[in-house]
């Protein structure tokens, strides 16, 4: 196949173009592709990355990444790559296998530490609690070895104020 | 509250108050947060998407933080006012799209803004003048506690809030400091820190956040990790990041002063001459000029101009409070020849 934009040399790069909802297939040759994606990188939005990095994803069965859907707002993994978001909280509980590694790759990590809401479940989690005060007081050592001790005495009673709350959340709990 | 009672209303970013006022504009934070079951905005239906607001709407009434708030339905407002939402920084230009199911709370304040139906069923904001991050952030942590037990929140013990998009996943969270670094500017040593900021995970945007140019040496940095850290964690490593940066700034005004001097002086004193004379002045012009002659406030070389009024001229020459103003609609050269006129008016005034 030669390439779309000189029609000289073999199309080596396959691009897909979607602009308005017009999709766009091209192809292209290693030098115009890389006159394009410098034109490209301009409007190339979040959720085609997102849509790009979900696809590394792929699970050995194929058929199963098409027709598993959500069963709560019927979204499939399919459309998330399509349109860069999930359909509903649901969503990660049945694409957990693929969402679990690409959150992995987003943030680095899969593990929430913060804070959770006080309706629904209320499983009590000392341990997330911990790692957030644990994150702080490396932050307070840091502080302290920089000799910013006004910085120092904000972080302790931040701590102390987390571990305040903690022992009074176990009473509750 | 009416959306032009806030036109005799300071924006809270604007104010100049609060810690490092003279290089921090504002401190902001902001959480993704989802109704449990419900699906997200853009994949809910029309029935779905008018019981969130009612949903919200009801859990918001209920709250003390939020007495003093008002409810719009973003179908109900012009374009002029969804504009100047946005030049208030109390909504996202996302937001003034297809606004058919969308609102927006409000406090009279302007330090807390709710958008409702917008990437994600709620995005709370809470802004302040000045570098206030951790008072920002323990203020928001009440209220999304009190509506957490309002609302049932879409959560999962090890993914944290969900939300549409897995960049906000975890914690939902994401902090900004607006900063003005003029001096880092000038000096060229931008890039640098810039580069040096992207590669510690962070992200640099404009005055208007998503995807806004930088302009009027105004940067606004956030997180970019939602996930895997404590949202007090998080908002501390900002914190250490503006500290250096604040730094910086303050340095490389110093050096200017102390090296520059004349030449710093020249630049000040021939941006406010051009704008106490301009006739025709576009908004980009505007805020740069404002920026240099903020700056000149900042370092002592304007001494009859007071940092409120250029902080009040950089929100009220913005198009949409311009038109607002007027109390008309405005063509682009219209508006740079009215600019031209009240920023005049303004500075003479408070120079006499």
């Amino acid at each position: 196949m030669l390439c779309d934009i000189c029609k000289k040399n073999q199309a080596t790069v396959h691009l897909t173009e979607i602009i308005d909802e017009q999709m766009n297939e091209l192809h292209l040759c290693e030098d115009c592709a890389r006159h394009k994606s410098a034109a490209m990188e301009q409007q190339f939005g979040l959720s085609e990355l997102l849509a790009g990095m979900a696809d590394f994803e792929k699970p050995n069965k194929e058929e199963e990444n098409v027709t598993v859907k959500c069963p709560n707002c019927n979204l499939s993994y399919a459309d998330f790559k399509k349109i860069g978001r999930l359909g509903c909280g649901e969503c990660y509980n049945t694409f957990r296998k693929y969402l679990a590694p690409l959150l992995k790759r987003i943030h680095g990590s899969n593990q929430h530490v913060g804070k959770s809401p006080l309706k629904g479940k209320t499983i009590s989690r000392p341990g997330r609690k911990k790692a957030d005060s644990e994150g702080l007081k490396e932050q307070l050592q840091k502080a302290i070895q920089r000799e910013d001790f006004e910085e120092a005495a904000r972080l302790r009673d931040l701590i102390k104020k987390i571990s305040t709350e903690q022992s009074n959340g176990s009473k509750e709990g | 509250m009416q959306i032009n009672d806030l036109l005799n209303h300071t924006s809270e970013w604007l104010k100049g108050t609060g810690p490092n006022s003279d290089i921090v504009i504002s401190s902001r934070v902001r959480l993704a947060r989802n109704l449990n079951k419900y699906p997200f905005p853009h994949w809910a239906s029309k029935i779905q998407l008018e019981e969130i607001i009612a949903k919200v709407a009801d859990a918001t009434a209920k709250i003390d933080m939020l007495k003093r708030s008002t409810f719009f339905r973003l179908a109900d407002l012009d374009p002029i006012d969804k504009q100047f939402l946005v030049e208030r920084h109390l909504m996202s230009i996302e937001h003034t799209q297809k606004t058919e199911h969308k609102a927006l709370l409000i406090d009279d304040e302007e330090i807390i803004a709710v958008m409702i139906n917008e990437e994600d069923h709620l995005r709370i904001q809470l802004m302040q003048s000045g570098f206030n991050l951790f008072e920002s952030w323990e203020i928001i942590n009440r209220l999304d506690d009190s509506l957490s037990g309002l609302l049932d929140y879409a959560y999962l013990d090890d993914f944290g809030y969900l939300t549409a998009c897995p960049t906000n996943t975890g914690t939902g969270m994401r902090g900004s400091v607006m900063l003005h670094l003029p001096a880092l500017v000038m000096s060229r040593q931008i890039e640098r820190v810039l580069a040096a900021i992207a590669k510690l995970s962070f992200t640099t945007r404009g005055l208007y956040g998503e995807g806004t140019q930088a302009s009027g040496n105004f940067f606004q940095i956030s997180n970019q990790v939602s996930l895997g850290h404590g949202e007090s964690e998080i908002i501390e490593n900002i914190n250490g990041l503006i500290r250096q940066i604040i730094e910086q700034e303050t340095q490389a005004r110093q050096i200017l002063l102390s090296k520059n001097k004349e030449v710093l002086e020249d630049r000040v004193n021939r941006s406010l001459g051009i704008l106490k004379s301009a006739r025709i002045i576009t908004s980009q012009e505007t805020i740069e000029l404002l920026s240099m002659v903020r700056l000149g406030c900042d370092l002592g070389m304007i001494k009859d101009i007071d940092r409120r009024t250029i902080n009040e001229l950089f929100i009220i020459t913005q198009p949409a409070h311009l038109q607002k103003l007027e109390n008309k609609k405005l063509s682009s050269d219209e508006r740079d020849l009215k600019r031209a006129e009240l920023i005049r008016r303004k500075l003479n005034l408070s120079a006499l």
